[in-house]
């Protein structure tokens, strides 16, 4: 579906800030270098990396000194990835489009702190791919970075399915009693951080811990990447300081706060927020008091008034059960059986809610990735905010609007 | 530096697991058949992977480990 799509523009937004595009749109390595100057030393970069507070915008908001740290040894291998199999996201190939020197930079970095002779590669998916071939073969030093296309599956960008793809496996999650920093590409220490991840080291690099930390809040310093999608809005790629409001980032994109009826923050294995909480901030973890929502890698999706929010995560189900890698029984069992019982449950016909739920609770933590988790968690999130949609179902009385 | 002695867990390949159902049979009071016969651990959902065992268990999680015909199954003791 992407490869037909033109990228989003990264027109800046009057409201919101414009680092990782800082340098324009399509940011060749004139314009790059115009903008950011010449790589920056790498003395201090892990301490300046600490102070920053940078967590990875892959999903799970690991803060990136930590995972330095976990390395049993100079990672062998160095990847950026920007394999994305979340099919709303799209800020991973278009910051890969319009600022992919960032990317090679922070790549550039770490290698240079941490290893100079690791393997570097840049998985991107394939409307990043060109641009950033393009971007190595204009500079010296991109001589020796790998490209790697990303295979076109939901769970093809976990990081153990990236790190099999490169082995030549298929691109699907593996069992790992031991994290990739101790046991990756090749059985040796391995640090895979996201696109927008290393565009950030790039900057922080440059421009130090406490420039960073001058936007966002101390709990999410910095700047990240949103894909905002949604019933009218179109598709959008947007820079917001960390702890951005909801509500603040869809009326960036120049969408009406009162058409909408839901939001699902965070993806497909993300969490639904009603129209009534838009004011909450976007968190960079699930929070314990449930007063923000998990941003999870950046995905947004809006829905209208007319769009029924327990369909349209009917239909997401079903999605997520057929991307099941297929290795793992109670995936490859369990997220049917949820898409259907779901799928009764929510269309009002099976009344006894226990079904549905009880697979709720059984399914996470039983496979080689966080599929299940996510795909249990997205299901949980739509019965527990469609509350009133599930008793109109169940009176054969709601979803006249048009829905999908 | 002296570190604590880390708790023993019992690990699950996913991947591997075909609910044979030995270890099933072995650490009756740690596992319990789901509805299509896979274990699934007392323990929280995000434990259920790398299952903390108690010093009692921690034979009959090595029998676990030897019989399981899919060699599904590993004693951990970092964490």
């Amino acid at each position: 579906m992407t490869l037909t799509t033109p990228l989003p523009s990264v027109a800046p937004s009057p409201a919101m800030p414009a680092r990782l595009f800082a340098a324009g749109p399509h940011a060749d390595a004139t314009l790059h270098a115009a903008r950011f100057g010449p790589l920056p030393a790498t003395t201090g970069l892990v301490a300046t990396l600490r102070d920053s507070g940078l967590t990875g915008r892959g999903g799970g908001a690991f803060p990136v000194a930590a995972k330095i740290d976990a390395l049993t040894g100079p990672p062998a291998t160095i990847i950026g990835n920007g394999s994305e199999g979340e099919p709303l996201s799209r800020k991973d190939a278009t910051l890969l489009h319009h600022a992919p020197h960032l990317v090679i930079d922070g790549l550039l970095l770490l290698a240079a702190a941490l290893n100079p002779k690791a393997r570097l590669v840049i998985v991107a998916r394939p409307d990043g791919v060109d641009s950033v071939r393009h971007a190595l073969r204009e500079r010296a030093d991109g001589r020796d970075i790998e490209v790697r296309v990303a295979e076109d599956r939901f769970v093809s960008g976990e990081a153990t399915a990236v790190v099999a793809g490169l082995a030549g496996a298929p691109a699907l999650p593996k069992d790992h009693p031991l994290h990739l920093t101790q046991r990756g590409v090749g059985r040796r220490p391995t640090l895979l951080f996201n696109v927008e991840t290393l565009a950030h080291v790039a900057l922080i690099g440059r421009y130090g811990a406490g420039w960073f930390r001058s936007l966002g809040t101390p709990e999410d310093p910095g700047t990240r990447l949103l894909s905002i999608n949604g019933d009218g809005i179109g598709e959008h790629v947007l820079e917001v300081p960390g702890g951005t409001r909801i509500i603040d980032a869809l009326t960036a994109v120049g969408a009406n706060p009162d058409a909408v009826q839901a939001v699902l923050v965070g993806g497909f294995h993300g969490r639904w927020v009603p129209a009534r909480h838009l004011t909450r901030s976007l968190t960079p973890r699930p929070a314990p008091d449930a007063d923000g929502a998990p941003v999870g890698a950046g995905v947004i999706l809006a829905i209208g008034v007319e769009t029924c929010g327990l369909t349209v995560t009917g239909s997401i189900l079903e999605y997520l059960a057929a991307e099941s890698a297929g290795q793992c029984g109670p995936c490859v069992l369990g997220l049917p059986r949820l898409a259907t019982r779901y799928a009764e449950h929510a269309s009002g016909q099976e009344v006894d809610a226990s079904r549905v739920w009880q697979l709720i609770e059984t399914l996470p933590g039983r496979g080689a990735c966080h599929h299940p988790d996510g795909t249990a968690a997205l299901a949980r999130s739509a019965l527990t905010v469609f509350t009133a949609e599930l008793d109109r179902h169940r009176a054969g009385t709601c979803c006249e609007g048009p829905h999908r | 530096m002296t570190r604590p002695t880390p708790s023993p867990t019992l690990h699950i390949d996913w991947t591997r697991c075909q609910a044979r159902g030995a270890c099933l049979e072995l650490l009756p009071d740690l596992l319990h058949p789901d509805e299509d016969g896979y274990p699934l651990p007392a323990a929280p959902a995000r434990q259920r992977t790398n299952i903390p065992l108690r010093a009692a268990q921690l034979p009959a999680a090595q029998d676990a480990v030897a019989l399981c015909p899919r060699l599904a199954l590993t004693l951990r003791r970092e964490k």
